[in-house]
């Protein structure tokens, strides 16, 4: 059930919530991510989806976040990482039809792993609840069909 | 530079450091608690979730608003048949990838190139959906 252990997991849950409530407490936004891609793409696509007033409100703040997502995991590589730097070996078409999918299924959601997973449950929203069931769910019959058939 | 970027920023690095932390960065791990052979992504995002359930809950209480101005609103959304949808769509793709938009973003702080690909479909991927899905439900 746990090969790596529990403490990896749970310390590193704790920090990545101690994270989202500063963020909360100092300016009562919530740190979640998926919103990232639209709100970014306000500065490339005319579309009415992307133009809309609260897009633009936040895209600087949604870019801010994920400069300094991408930070903490630099900091994270160069102190504490056991074997530095890593690169996934996880085929690239996975990534690529799996990436797609994610862009896509998160932004009809209104939510991913943080927006639903972290920031909804804890504001005890019975929509994210729902979401992070069937999101769950379709990530674990997704990863055993494509073990059962043998597919890297 | 709004101070209110600068503390999203900074909380943003908190967030970026424990995903590595917790290996979510690395799809492979993420992939292996979709295969029910690793359980610890549970305590990732219950953790994470348990420390922001008091933010959220418990500090309001005690704070009439947040330190750098905005109003202290919890996540509550209303259920639609695209949270569903999206959701079971999302949860696919999460398994094919082991990637999440979050766990995507700080992998690229990993020295994780291969990620690119990744960020660059889910970039794709919302611009699908701004395009061909109507807004409301």
């Amino acid at each position: 059930m746990f090969p790596l252990g529990i403490e990896p997991y749970l310390i590193g849950g704790i920090i990545i919530g101690l994270g989202v409530s500063i963020i909360y407490i100092l300016t009562g936004l919530h740190a979640t991510q998926s919103s990232f891609f639209t709100t970014t793409l306000s500065w490339f696509s005319k579309l009415p989806h992307f133009q809309d007033k609260r897009n633009i409100g936040e895209r600087d703040w949604r870019l801010a976040l994920c400069l300094g997502l991408i930070s903490g995991a630099i900091l994270y590589t160069f102190t504490l990482s056991p074997s530095g730097m890593f690169v996934t070996g996880v085929n690239t078409w996975r990534l690529a039809l799996g990436g797609l999918l994610v862009g896509f299924g998160t932004r009809l959601s209104n939510g991913c792993t943080s927006g639903h997973g972290i920031s909804g449950l804890a504001s005890l929203s019975t929509t994210s609840l729902y979401a992070v069931i069937t999101f769950l769910g379709f990530g674990i019959i997704t990863a055993h069909l494509l073990e059962f058939m043998g597919v890297s | 530079m709004k101070t209110r970027n600068i503390a999203v920023y900074g909380g943003g690095i908190l967030f970026g450091f424990g995903l590595a932390y917790s290996g979510m960065t690395r799809p492979e791990i993420v992939l292996s608690f979709l295969r029910l052979d690793d359980l610890g992504l549970i305590f990732v995002m219950g953790g994470a979730a348990m420390v922001t359930f008091f933010a959220i809950n418990v500090v309001p209480k005690f704070m009439k608003a947040p330190a750098l101005g905005g109003t202290f609103r919890p996540r509550v959304s209303v259920l639609t048949r695209n949270t569903l949808i999206g959701a079971a769509i999302f949860g696919t793709g999460w398994g094919i990838s082991g990637q999440c938009p979050g766990s995507a973003v700080a992998s690229l702080g990993t020295g994780n190139w291969p990620i690119i690909v990744g960020l660059t479909f889910m970039f794709l991927g919302a611009y699908l959906r701004g395009r061909f899905i109507k807004d409301g439900n």
